[in-house]
């Protein structure tokens, strides 16, 4: 849409730049006379008139225009009213005398006003705002035509940002490879050589094909050198943008997938039974978050952005009494028949589902991020979304968080010895009970912590743990129990390895062949990659 | 010392006079019923009834191989699903087949591929027009698709709750997969619309009828069959993997090649039971191959009773009639009664519904003496 407008436009500067061959003057009164004019046309011409004169007044006028400020009298002149609701004229902003009695609103109707809208978005390449002027530059780069060549040379001469100024300068070497000039071309392609959009090597590329006479595009066998030269090297850097990007992804799925599977680890790796209602200890955080959020707007809308910090301990603790509970009704009646516990941990994910149901609905809820979590950070012309790299930072804490506690807390040296050998470990007065039921309470708490990254970054429905528990057990089988290295180098390497093969295969492939692999990393090692060594492996 | 044969008879004669009855109640009573007393009679059975039994017998099929599998052999498959679906699209294709140019489009091609704009059908497709060809589908894609994943998971001696949650992935992998277009078995929508088989409407009642019939026997030939391989010497050899794996490989055998055979055969019952299950029930998608399904069929065998001849019968019959009673009358409380019906199993009673019974005849023994 945006395109054809600017398209109309650059046809009707056109026209323009070849009746008037002084563009870039200073405004004068006979460029905006026609806005006075009864004829749509020539109001139309008059706006163009005063996009080519293209300075901060042509921009200020056409604004003016845009807000329907700018005024006409009987005579023809085009004037506005100032604060004091006295008439000025528009070019010199000078004060009527006499003051004239009547005036009316210059008309704009819909085709002008979209006719404004371009006009307005080149001509603010010269405002003195820098994110306006970034913009500006950013939507010319996609619309470029030789007519705008002049525009892009007034505006680089008074361009002082450097990111503008790559942009415009790239757009101009752009516009010059059609240059009638060879040294101008090899400096365009020169300059291009640096860039690392996809769009110029298309261009490039075609320059070095034949058209349909037999000729090369480009005639100059030396510029031809030159952009081959520009192609690889844009090539080289493509790539290498390409592999930071899946890598990026990589990682998040990565450390999503870690943060699911933690938990699992823990409590599969000291109970050795698979909790199939894990996946819904993560919507329960996911809900969590929901609640703690609507909370926040209906008592502390002020400190709305907060919500997420407050909704962490929230979703861990409910996740985690939940846990304790099941743990204490149904789980430990299970312990030594695992395959019982896989069907009676199916049935609570089941009930768990559909309480979620009847409390708040089948649809999905809605979980909005806060603002400093909206956005990204853009490396070379790949948006990093912050709520993405909020989750991989947040994985690590949680990892941290849960090294120290097994590693340096006393219940974490309990867990350990229970999970090595459970017997030995009771006899030497450990009461196992009480370790299982503060483990279990503690993996589903860190699922709970699970559900609140992925709540921001996905739909909360009640489905939700259902989509993440088959790939966290792949990490889990993948990676072996009973040491968290296991599952942070499974997670990890699943998450990237599946981002790396995702863009060549396709989603769907992509699990199969990691199911295919992981089958065959267990030919080789049936207790995971990173299995504990001892006597207690084989139970 | 050679091994002596379990002399015991194959059934009991009450278990024998119990399998007579429901092969005559089936074969007989209930195709007479619904073909020869008119709608209206008081004893008519009515097409909604025939089709619902013949679903819920092809359940059953599926629990007996499950209950070979996991009540005998203790290996908890998640997969058994995925092998009824493929056996349901392997004669899906040869029905398909067979609605030729009837369907919507008047083309030679099912209406999927028309719409996706294809000319020709895919290699895979080969040769499903004949039946022969399709019945050996049935038996041979799930039969080799098991024995090449059994091969591979049971070399490596994955047990327990391993293979369960690997072959849950493989389910879940092949449900994802037939999502697809370009799978060729017709996306989300499966296959459906089916008219006739062998150039019989699939709509007659006898056609019906024949189905019934043949699922009702298939029941009982499987329930026979895995009769005389419990009662055999290699019956005992599983059951003695399920209660000491290690314990058997230091008397010598190999464990490898008795799960293998005990897996691929299940795999080929569940295919058969699909392929019967297809044609009663009008349609087959992947959704069928959702793991919540496999996981449900483990449930069924709870249910009835692990390890008992009988109980994976009446576990999946308890529990679907409950699911179609659950479904119309309170459709939200469905999973509330799944959900508690699997927790409640295997917390309280370990041995299912006929476990119970057998309890309550000892405490009446007891109390006797």
């Amino acid at each position: 849409m945006l395109n054809n407008k600017r398209n109309a436009l650059l046809f009707i500067l056109s026209f323009l730049a070849l009746a008037f061959p002084m563009v870039g003057t200073a405004l004068d009164r006979t460029d905006i006379s026609g806005l006075a004019s009864e004829h749509v046309m020539e109001r139309l011409k008059a706006i163009d008139k005063i996009a080519l004169v293209g300075d901060s007044d042509a921009l200020r006028l056409l604004k003016e225009l845009q807000n329907s400020e700018l005024l006409v009298t009987d005579t023809g002149q085009i004037v506005l009213e100032n604060d004091d609701w006295d008439v000025i004229d528009a070019i010199t902003l000078e004060m009527l005398d006499p003051q004239p009695d009547t005036y009316n609103t210059v008309i704009v109707n819909n085709r002008m006003r979209s006719q404004l809208e371009s006009a307005v978005g080149v001509l603010q390449l010269l405002s003195d705002d820098r994110e306006i002027r970034l913009t500006s530059a950013k939507s010319l780069r996609d619309n470029l035509s030789p007519l705008l060549l002049t525009f892009l040379n007034k505006a680089l001469a008074q361009e002082s940002d450097e990111e503008i100024r790559r942009i415009l300068q790239e757009s101009q070497s752009i516009i010059l490879l059609d240059s009638p000039d060879e040294q101008e071309r090899i400096d365009a392609v020169n300059y291009l050589t640096s860039s690392s959009e996809r769009r110029v090597r298309e261009l490039l590329v075609a320059k070095l094909e034949k058209n349909e006479s037999g000729e090369f595009e480009e005639v100059s066998a030396e510029v031809r050198v030159a952009i081959e030269f520009a192609v690889t090297a844009i090539d080289r850097k493509l790539t290498f943008i390409d592999y930071f990007g899946r890598l990026f992804s990589g990682l998040s799925l990565g450390s999503i997938l870690l943060l699911a599977a933690m938990g699992l680890a823990i409590t599969y790796g000291l109970l050795g039974v698979i909790n199939l209602a894990h996946g819904e200890m993560l919507m329960i955080g996911a809900y969590a978050t929901y609640v703690t959020q609507q909370l926040f707007v209906n008592y502390l809308p002020s400190y709305f952005d907060l919500y997420v910090l407050a909704a962490i301990p929230m979703a861990f603790l409910s996740s985690a009494i939940i846990g304790v509970v099941l743990e204490r009704t149904v789980i430990r009646w299970l312990y030594g028949r695992p395959l019982e516990t896989l069907l009676a941990t199916w049935g609570i994910s089941l009930f768990l589902i559909q309480l979620v149901r009847q409390i708040f609905g089948a649809q999905n809820v809605e979980v909005s991020n806060p603002t400093w979590l909206s956005g990204g950070v853009e490396v070379w012309n790949i948006v990093m979304p912050l709520n993405r790299i909020a989750i991989i930072v947040f994985a690590a804490l949680v990892l941290i968080g849960i090294w120290l506690l097994i590693s340096q807390t006393r219940l974490g040296l309990f867990i350990r010895s229970v999970t090595q050998n459970r017997s030995m470990a009771a006899c030497v007065g450990v009461n196992t009970a009480k370790v299982d039921m503060l483990a279990f309470g503690l993996g589903s708490g860190i699922a709970g912590l699970a559900g609140v990254a992925l709540s921001q970054i996905g739909n909360v429905g009640p489905d939700l743990g259902q989509a993440y528990i088959i790939d966290s057990f792949m990490v889990v089988v993948l990676g072996g129990v009973g040491q968290l290295a296991g599952t942070v180098y499974a997670a990890l390497g699943l998450g990237v390895f599946s981002k790396f093969i995702e863009p060549g295969v396709g989603a769907v492939l992509t699990k199969i062949i990691i199911l295919v692999f992981i089958i065959a990393v267990i030919q080789k090692r049936p207790q995971g990659l990173f299995a504990l060594k001892g006597r207690s492996v084989e139970g | 010392m050679q091994y002596q044969p379990n002399i015991e008879p194959l059934f009991s004669k009450l278990g024998w006079l119990g399998l007579i009855t429901f092969a005559v109640l089936t074969l007989i009573v209930v195709p007479w019923m619904y073909l020869f007393i008119p709608d209206g009679g008081a004893f008519h059975i009515s097409s909604y009834t025939v089709t619902l039994i013949g679903k819920i017998m092809c359940y059953c099929i599926v629990a007996v191989a499950m209950n070979l599998i996991w009540g005998y052999a203790g290996i908890l498959s998640l997969g058994q699903g995925l092998f009824f679906a493929l056996g349901g699209y392997s004669f899906g294709m040869y029905l398909m087949r067979q609605i030729g140019q009837d369907g919507q489009y008047q083309s030679d091609l099912p209406d999927f591929m028309v719409f996706l704009d294809w000319k020709e059908y895919p290699l895979h497709w080969l040769g499903t027009d004949s039946f022969l060809w399709a019945i050996m589908l049935v038996v041979l894609v799930p039969g080799v698709l098991a024995f090449i994943f059994g091969y591979f998971a049971f070399r490596s001696r994955i047990k327990g709750v391993y293979f369960s949650i690997i072959t849950q992935a493989l389910t879940y992998a092949f449900m994802l997969l037939f999502f697809r277009n370009e799978t060729g078995f017709g996306g989300n929508n499966g296959f459906t619309d089916f008219k006739r088989i062998l150039g019989y409407s699939l709509t007659d009642p006898t056609m019906r009828a024949a189905l019934f019939g043949l699922s009702a026997f298939f029941l009982l030939l499987v329930l026979v069959l895995s009769r005389v391989l419990i009662k055999s010497k290699f019956g005992r050899i599983l059951t003695a993997i399920r209660d000491s794996e290690s314990r058997l490989m230091f008397c010598g055998y190999d464990p490898i090649r008795f799960k293998l055979f005990i897996w691929t055969l299940s795999a080929i019952i569940c295919g058969i039971a699909g392929a019967l299950y297809v044609p009663q029930v009008g349609i087959i998608n992947p959704s069928e191959m959702s793991p919540a399904n496999s996981i449900e069929i483990a449930v069924w065998v709870a249910v009835g009773g692990r390890g008992t001849i009988l109980g994976p019968v009446i576990g999946a019959a308890a529990v679907n009639g409950a699911k179609s009673f659950f479904t119309q009358a309170f459709p939200e409380y469905w999973l509330f009664f799944l959900g508690l019906l699997f927790i409640l199993v295997t917390l309280c009673l370990p041995f299912g519904i006929v476990g119970l019974f057998s309890k309550l005849k000892n405490k009446f023994k007891k109390i006797e003496s």
